[in-house]
Order: structure tokens, then sequence, then C-alpha cells
């Protein structure tokens, strides 16, 4: 499996954000997105999810399951963190695993892996912003996507949050996943660079 | 199917608890109705000659009072992404959720018929069309106002652009339900050609609703 991107460029609002990237991920590797604010990270990020059609160029996933788009193969955390208040903690995590199918994976389960067991059946409008992290993170686990597309993962997560993820992310890489991640602090996992040059 | 349903209970849930939108639309139709009497005056023939399309036009104005949010707030939360990422086909998710919020909103409407039909001196029979017609109707405005919902989610304007987008649109809807509703009032009119109409609106609606809808987020989205 290999993520393949080849001479991207992503056009917003009229302006240039990047042209002619080329990026190559392969099975157990991460790509770290690193660049200054307005560089075009969380785009690329979307373009790589589908959510944005490029401007040019061609991003395709060689390799993986030939049924599934690469969109269906990915999984998009991205700074909001799709939580509904009016439900609690773990009808939240049971509701994304359902739908984006994650069958085989209990909730309680999960959720205790990222340390919110505590809290699962309080209303996740009670969360912190840290705590609102860790969800996301148990639903990145239950929905078992290959294609981790994540956007400033540990932003609000405490020094304990922060090394549980790095070790999260070094089991997916071991069994195989494929990581990209925008991000301004170590990702604490070996991982190629890919650097965004401010386009003004 | 699971993932439908999940989408499907979510939605009805929410609109359930506090803060949801399911009890506001009736409030909403019950103030109409019953302010009704007291604008038009008491002459009870007029007040029940009146009484069907007064009935469609306060469900009508309910239906599409939370329609707006119906994937506004999905994308301002990030859950829209999400869904529209899913292996589950964006066509089938959005009749899921205007399925789901016709079942928490519109529902709830045609119930309340009944009760709203006595303020009006409404006879059981044309009462009894009315929610019927209701029944028949409902659907159409919600699978028609999910196209504006998706187009608001779209073009970042609220719920005014909604208005204005659906309104024309649940046009035909109104005079075809309120056509079938006054035959049961006045013999000589016929029930069965006007509601075979409003049927086939909401049918109609139901097959391009979803469509529309999902085109429209998919070319939307940035």
């Amino acid at each position: 499996m290999r993520l393949l991107g080849r001479e991207v460029s992503c056009v917003r609002g009229g302006r240039e954000v990047f042209t002619g990237l080329d990026f190559e991920v392969a099975q157990g590797e991460a790509l770290a997105v690193v660049g200054p604010n307005g560089s075009g990270k969380t785009s690329l990020l979307r373009l790589i999810a589908g959510l944005l059609a490029p401007f040019g160029g061609s991003i395709a996933l060689e390799g993986g399951d030939a049924e599934l788009t690469l969109t269906e193969q990915s999984h998009y955390l991205a700074h909001r963190d799709a939580l509904k208040t009016a439900l609690s903690v773990s009808e939240n995590l049971s509701f994304w695993r359902d739908f984006l199918g994650g069958a085989g994976f209990d909730p309680a389960e999960t959720l205790a892996k990222v340390g919110l067991d505590h809290a699962a059946h309080s209303p996740a409008s009670f969360l912190s912003a840290g705590q609102r992290r860790r969800l996301s993170i148990a639903r990145l686990l239950a929905v078992q996507r290959p294609v981790w597309l994540l956007d400033e993962p540990t932003n609000a997560l405490d020094s304990a949050g922060q090394s549980l993820f790095t070790v999260l992310m070094a089991d997916h890489l071991a069994r195989g996943g494929l990581i990209v991640a925008a991000t301004h602090v170590p990702l604490g996992v070996a991982a190629r660079q890919l650097r965004l040059e401010d386009a003004a | 199917m699971t993932a439908l349903a999940a989408l499907i209970r979510r939605d009805i849930s929410i609109a359930l608890r506090v803060g949801g939108g399911a009890l506001i639309g009736v409030l909403f139709f019950l103030s109409v109705v019953v302010l009704m009497p007291f604008a038009v005056g008491p002459d009870l023939a007029l007040l029940a000659r009146l009484g069907p399309a007064i009935l469609w036009l306060g469900a009508l104005l309910a239906s599409l009072l939370t329609l707006d949010r119906l994937f506004m707030a999905d994308h301002e939360d990030g859950s829209l992404d999400l869904i529209v990422m899913s292996r589950t086909p964006l066509e089938l998710a959005c009749a899921a959720k205007a399925l789901a919020h016709w079942l928490a909103a519109g529902l709830p409407l045609i119930i309340a018929t009944p009760i709203l039909g006595l303020l009006l001196n409404l006879d059981a029979a044309p009462t009894l069309a009315v929610a019927l017609t209701l029944l028949a109707g409902t659907p159409a405005l919600t699978f028609t106002g999910m196209i504006g919902a998706a187009l608001a989610v779209t073009l970042r304007r609220g719920g005014l652009l909604l208005a204005v987008l659906v309104l024309p649109l649940s046009i035909p809807v109104l005079i075809f339900g309120v056509a079938a509703s006054q035959a049961a009032i006045a013999e000589p009119a016929s029930f069965g050609a006007p509601f075979s109409i409003l049927c086939a609106l909401s049918l109609l609606s139901l097959v391009i609703g979803p469509f529309a809808a999902a085109a429209s987020l998919r070319h939307g989205l940035d």
C-alpha cells in the first residue's frame, strides 16, 4: 500500500496555495507536513481526504482495497471534533462506529484506551478541549481506517495524552497503516517531512 | 443499513433532547392556529371554511422553521466532513437525515392536527382529511426543503435564503393539500384527484431531494 501524490496543486478562493507538490507515503510510514500558518497543510489533508478537488495533479492510493476509494479508506481527524453536545460521550462514539463501520470495536473498551471511561455517560458538552480531542482519537481507533489524516493531532492534549497518542500512532504504523499529519511539533514517531513554503 | 439506522437514531435523539428542534415546530404551529380565531373573529362558519387552509399554512411554516439546521449543525461541528467521507452513499445519508427530520418534526404536527382542528370549529371528517393530506404532503416539504438546506450550507447563508429558495417549491404542495382538504367540506369537489397529485409530489421529491442535496453538498464543501 502506498499513497502517492503527483504534481498536486491547490487553489483556494482564487489564491494559489501550493503547486507541483510531490509526495509519497509507504505502508507503515508517517509523513509530517510542516510549514508556516496558511501554507496549505490543512488544504493538503482535505485534498487527500477527498473533501477538496485538486486544481491539478493526482493523489492515489496504490495497493489498498480495490473496492474502496482513498476517501473511504481514510479517517480525517480535523480541528473540529464532530461531537454532538446533546449526546453522551459513549453515544457519540457508538454513532460514529456504527455509521462509519467499525464492527467489533467495543465503545467502552476504546474509551478506556484513551482514558475517558470515567466520563462515558456524561454529556459531551461537559468535556474539556483535551477530552474532546481524546474522544476524537477514540473514534479514529474505532473506525479502523488504514490511512490516518491528522490535523495537529496533539493540540490541547496534556503530556500524558501526547505520549499515549505517540504509542497509538506507533501501533498503527506497526500494523501497516499510513499517517499523514499536519503539525508544528515533532510527531513523536519516525516520520518523513514534507515542507510547505509560504505561497506569498 | 446499520449506518443509516444509526444516523436516523442519532438525529432523532438530538432533536428530542433539550435544545433540539422537534417541539419548537409544534409550539409554532399551535401559536399560529390559536391566534387565528382572534384575528379572524368569532364567526364559526368562516372559521370552519378557513380551517383547512389555516392548518396547512401553520404546518408548512412550522416544518420549514427547523429545516435550516438540517445540515448546518453538522457542518459547523465537522460531522458533515465525516458523513461525506463515509462508505455510505451520500444520497442515502441525506435521505436518512430528511427522514429523521420528518419523524421528529413533521409527524408531531400531524398528531397535533386533530386537537387544533377543534379550535377552528372543524368537524371530525374535515379534520381527518387535513391530517391525512398533511401525512401525504409534509414529506414533500421536508425533502424539497432539504435541497435548500444543503444549498444554505454551501452558500454560507442561513435561514433567510432557505425560506426564499424553498417557499416557491412548496406552493404546489400547499395548493393541492388545501384543495384536497376543502373537498372534505364542500361536497361537489373531488378529494381523490388533488390527493393523488399530492402523493405524486411527495414521491417525486423523495427521489429528487436526496440526489440534489447530495450533489450540492459534494460540490460546495471546502
